[in-house]
């Protein structure tokens, strides 16, 4: 039967034939490398197979890493992210640590420098209405504050104190339109009254049109007015207008930075008994 | 089983005579006569078994690759015994004429092989090619017409000798 069905087919059957003399062929004859052809052919045919193989195992390796095996990594990456969230609140815990470290360092300096009885205070919070530049530090009358105390820091006068309580104390900035200090040119020893102005910036004023005053001269307290330490930096001449009344009209630039305001020093020591000179 | 018998029998025939040669070349393929004889006897399957075995035998026999003459005997008989079946071939012409064909088909793939293999160089082949294609085509004419006039003249003594009785 089977051999009546291949009598049916004898173009199946030739090739069958020639495919058997082909490799019969190929089992004797060499390439040109020396090797068998039908070893050639054969290796290289299941090279192939096996390229399609690996293909086909690479494929479905990926589709099981890449979908399959992806199945827990979102919660994985859930808990990456918090944690990462937890190290990132971390290294800005960190990073305040530091600053804060710096600026008590600087405070710990200037309170070497200027020999004066200080308390050290934080700020912990700012005024309640834009229209009044205070702050709020955490020493209040338990540790000495009084009211009309100086309040300075590294970078120069900050302002007084107006309103101590039991363990806080509002702070007037200098910078507030109803402060004022007692001023001098540091260049010229030529003197004045230093006001806020309200805007940020201070207003030098009473300084006669005579005096030599220029952009860039520093000013810093004078101490004539009972509150600050004589010789502290108040901020630099930015502008020099002439005024009405023969009086110069000066704009200050505050050394301090008052939007960056965290730590600082109550004087606790009389303006009469002055720090070091400037 | 004849169709065995007669490959064995042309094959031990061709080596016998194997010393008839014409410029370097075997001027009669008897194997291959017997081949395109079995195929137009009985079809294209037998032709394509009898040239495969055949051409293998003759492979192993007389050349350093076995398989080059098998193919080339084994496509033959095939196509041998494909044209038997498509035209009438029991004149002298047309099988003298499909016995040139076949030796032409079969020097052209015995020879295009080795010399595609780089196995070996067949310098100016024409005319050997010729010569056998000739040689087989009046050989076989001769061969099939005495083998058909035997076989009827026994198949006739047979039935003279029925007769009688």
């Amino acid at each position: 039967m089977a051999l009546a069905d291949i009598r049916q087919r004898p173009g199946m059957l030739l090739g069958a034939a020639v495919l058997l003399h082909v490799v019969l062929i190929s089992a004797q004859v060499n390439t040109a490398s020396g090797l068998p052809v039908l070893q050639v052919v054969t290796f290289g045919s299941f090279a192939e197979v096996q390229r399609g193989a690996m293909a086909v195992v690479d494929g479905v390796g990926n589709l099981w890493s890449g979908y399959v095996a992806l199945r827990g990594v979102r919660g994985e990456n859930d808990a990456l992210k918090q944690e990462l969230r937890t190290l990132q609140v971390r290294l800005q815990r960190e990073h305040a640590e530091a600053q804060r470290t710096g600026n008590l360092r600087q405070l710990l300096e200037l309170r070497e420098r200027a020999n004066l009885d200080t308390i050290a205070a934080e700020v912990i919070a700012a005024a309640a209405s834009p229209e009044f530049r205070t702050v709020t530090i955490d020493k209040g009358t338990g540790e000495g504050v009084r009211a009309d105390m100086a309040v300075i820091s590294p970078a120069g006068v900050v302002g007084r104190v107006i309103l101590p309580s039991g363990r806080a104390s509002k702070v007037q900035l200098l910078i507030d339109r109803n402060a004022a200090a007692g001023a001098l040119i540091e260049r010229t020893r030529v003197q004045g009254v230093v006001e806020g102005f309200g805007d940020g910036s201070l207003r030098m004023e009473y300084v006669l049109g005579t005096a030599d005053v220029k952009p860039g001269d520093l000013v810093v307290t004078s101490g004539i007015d009972g509150i600050y330490p004589k010789g502290f930096v108040i901020g630099t001449i930015e502008q020099v207008d002439r005024g009405t009344g023969g009086y110069y009209v000066i704009t200050v630039r505050p050394a301090v930075d008052f939007t960056r305001l965290e730590e600082v020093l109550v004087v606790r020591t009389p303006a009469a008994s002055p720090g070091s000179e400037p | 089983m004849k169709t065995a018998a007669a490959i064995l029998i042309a094959l031990a025939v061709q080596t016998t005579l194997a010393g008839l040669v014409i410029r370097g070349t075997a001027a009669i393929d008897l194997v291959l006569i017997v081949v395109v004889y079995l195929a137009l006897k009985s079809g294209p399957v037998t032709g394509l078994v009898a040239g495969t075995v055949a051409g293998l035998i003759q492979d192993a026999l007389s050349t350093p690759i076995l398989g080059i003459g098998g193919l080339a005997k084994t496509m033959v008989g095939f196509l041998s015994g494909v044209l038997a079946t498509q035209f009438i071939l029991d004149g002298p012409l047309p099988r003298f004429v499909l016995l040139v064909m076949a030796t032409a088909l079969h020097a052209g793939i015995f020879m295009g092989l080795y010399v595609l293999l780089d196995l070996r160089q067949f310098p100016d082949p024409v005319p050997a090619v010729i010569g056998q294609a000739l040689g087989n085509g009046f050989v076989g004419v001769v061969g099939f017409q005495l083998i058909e006039w035997l076989s009827g003249f026994v198949d006739r003594r047979r039935a003279g000798q029925f007769l009688k009785r």
